[in-house]
């Protein structure tokens, strides 16, 4: 497998708190890898980093063998091929939802509005959204507004995506419906890079579990590795906290 | 997956819903008539003391004579239509030259830093500075340092841009920093630039916060565009001027003030249509 998306030695600090302090992490074409870890530990700040949405302080990031963090490449462009997805959906209160999900394809990729809307409309067809493509993000419920923004990544067809602990801000009964859609994007073949809290999701999903600590990957591994047998036992700590 | 609720059968209210309907009914009757009393009786005590004031017959006679403010009427309203086009003119011009001081000042970088200082320096200095100094600074400044004739109305519109851009561009900046940050950063993930995010995402959501301090500010500048009579300009309080200097009588001042006020009304009122649409589309369900 190639390595789609590539980072070695990320740091990055908030002022005197550095949260990333030495991260190396692989991303190879059609793989999924979910990053688990307490609040706090870098896991946020993390996907930032690689999203180019947050400059970093040292270390290299390649995306198809290009160092995207080179300040000469042009970061737009360079997001322009990625996909993220926030915790607190982050959809545009002012455009439908049609509109947000067709505006970096006509915006950023001058792809025709027709174009754009018919693609748009059959990505929320097929997640049963089409019917409220007109309306506000407002008048939908959580877990529609993330599935909207989920399509809003993907309508461009990016090479990753990131998705920030996209169930987080969910009721229970709304997170399935969106692990749903990402499991069939992931059965599809989509790069997922994704910080979750939902162990039994990344057991299912994930093809490897990254364990993020204080800034540093502890460990890493097959889901059935990871989180059935940890060797470490930070790792083991961190995860009884979910099984009782 | 189905997103919307089944149909419901129609439904037939209960006889208590029936009653507290018919409560409801009887308070907001009660309620209308109540307003109407009260209303009426504060009518009847204004109308009364003024009736009863000493001077109110002579009051009646120099503001409100009606003969007068018929005369009145057409010069005054030829003057308006002056001060109509100069206030056309400046939302163009406030518009524009606002947006550009507001962006210049949101601009980030050390290259811009020289920028920021003379955009800041600007709006403090025209904020501070009353408006009628404005007009006669520019007003006869400009005249005398180009040495050419300038119409009133292209310098009644650049006093008025000066002062109202100062105003505006910082409505339109305190705008721009209220939209969550959160907005930038799911538009700049997506690939759009500092620019397309800002002409996409931000403004249009800053434009809907911004609308009612906007609104203010543009009724503020209709009645200021008054003050170019000061140059020079036959506008409506100008002409109005002229015929109570002919008639010894201030109603002409009174038209005037009406016509100003008649141009308000609506801007006011279209606004509060305005914020209110915005605020059916975006948000569902209702405040208490």
């Amino acid at each position: 497998m190639s390595a789609v998306l590539r980072a070695t030695g990320i740091v990055k600090s908030f002022g005197e708190r550095e949260v990333l302090r030495g991260v190396d992490v692989t991303l190879a074409r059609h793989e999924v890898v979910a990053l688990i870890g307490a609040s706090g530990s870098g896991k946020s700040t993390l996907l930032r980093c690689l999203g180019l949405l947050e400059p970093i302080d040292d270390g290299q990031i390649f995306l198809d063998d290009q160092d995207i963090s080179d300040p000469r490449v042009d970061a737009n462009r360079v997001r322009a091929r990625l996909g993220a997805v926030f915790q607190s959906y982050n959809l545009f209160p002012h455009l439908s939802v049609l509109a947000n999900v067709t505006l970096a394809s006509r915006v950023v990729h001058r792809m025709p509005r027709r174009a754009a809307e018919a693609r748009a409309l059959s990505l929320l067809d097929r997640i049963g959204l089409a019917d409220l493509a007109r309306e506000h993000p407002d008048r939908l419920s959580g877990g529609q507004q993330q599935r909207a923004a989920i399509v809003r990544a993907i309508a461009t067809d990016p090479e990753v995506l990131l998705l920030d602990e996209i169930t987080s801000a969910l009721d229970p009964e709304l997170v399935g419906e969106v692990l749903e859609l990402v499991r069939q994007l992931a059965a599809d073949g989509a790069t997922i890079l994704m910080a979750t809290h939902e162990m039994s999701f990344a057991r299912d999903v994930a093809h490897r579990v990254v364990f993020l600590d204080a800034g540093t990957i502890v460990e890493q591994g097959p889901p059935s590795e990871v989180l059935v047998a940890p060797r470490e036992p930070r790792t083991r700590e961190f995860l009884t906290r979910f099984t009782t | 997956m189905t997103d919307t609720p089944p149909a419901r059968a129609a439904h037939e209210p209960s006889a208590l819903e029936l009653e507290r309907r018919a409560y409801r009914r009887r308070r907001s009757r009660q309620s209308v008539l109540v307003a109407i009393a009260s209303s009426l009786a504060l009518a009847i005590i204004v109308w009364a003391t003024v009736i009863n004031t000493p001077g109110w017959a002579v009051v009646q006679e120099t503001f409100f004579n009606p003969e007068i403010a018929l005369t009145a009427l057409p010069r005054v309203w030829d003057g308006f239509l002056l001060n109509l086009q100069v206030l056309g003119l400046s939302i163009v011009t406030v518009g524009v030259f606002a947006l550009l001081l507001a962006t210049l000042r949101t601009l980030r970088g050390p290259v811009f830093f020289p920028v920021r200082v003379v955009v800041a320096a600007y709006t403090d200095i025209f904020r501070g500075l009353p408006f009628i100094i404005v007009l006669f600074l520019f007003g006869f400044g400009l005249p005398t340092l180009t040495n050419t004739r300038i119409p009133p109305i292209v310098l009644g519109t650049l006093c008025v841009t000066l002062t109202y851009s100062a105003y505006v561009a910082e409505v339109i900046r305190a705008g721009i920093e209220a939209v969550h940050p959160s907005q930038r950063l799911a538009a700049r993930a997506l690939g759009l630039g500092y620019v397309q995010t800002l002409r996409r995402v931000v403004l249009p959501q800053a434009l809907r916060k911004m609308t009612p301090p906007l609104m203010n500010d543009f009724v503020s500048m209709q009645k200021d565009v008054g003050l170019i009579s000061i140059l020079g300009a036959v506008d409506a309080v100008r002409a109005a001027q002229t015929v109570t200097a002919q008639t010894y009588n201030f109603t002409p001042y009174v038209v005037a003030g009406i016509l100003f006020i008649l141009l308000a009304i609506p801007t006011i009122r279209l606004t509060d249509w305005y914020t209110a649409r915005l605020r059916d589309r975006e948000q569902a369900g209702s405040l208490v």
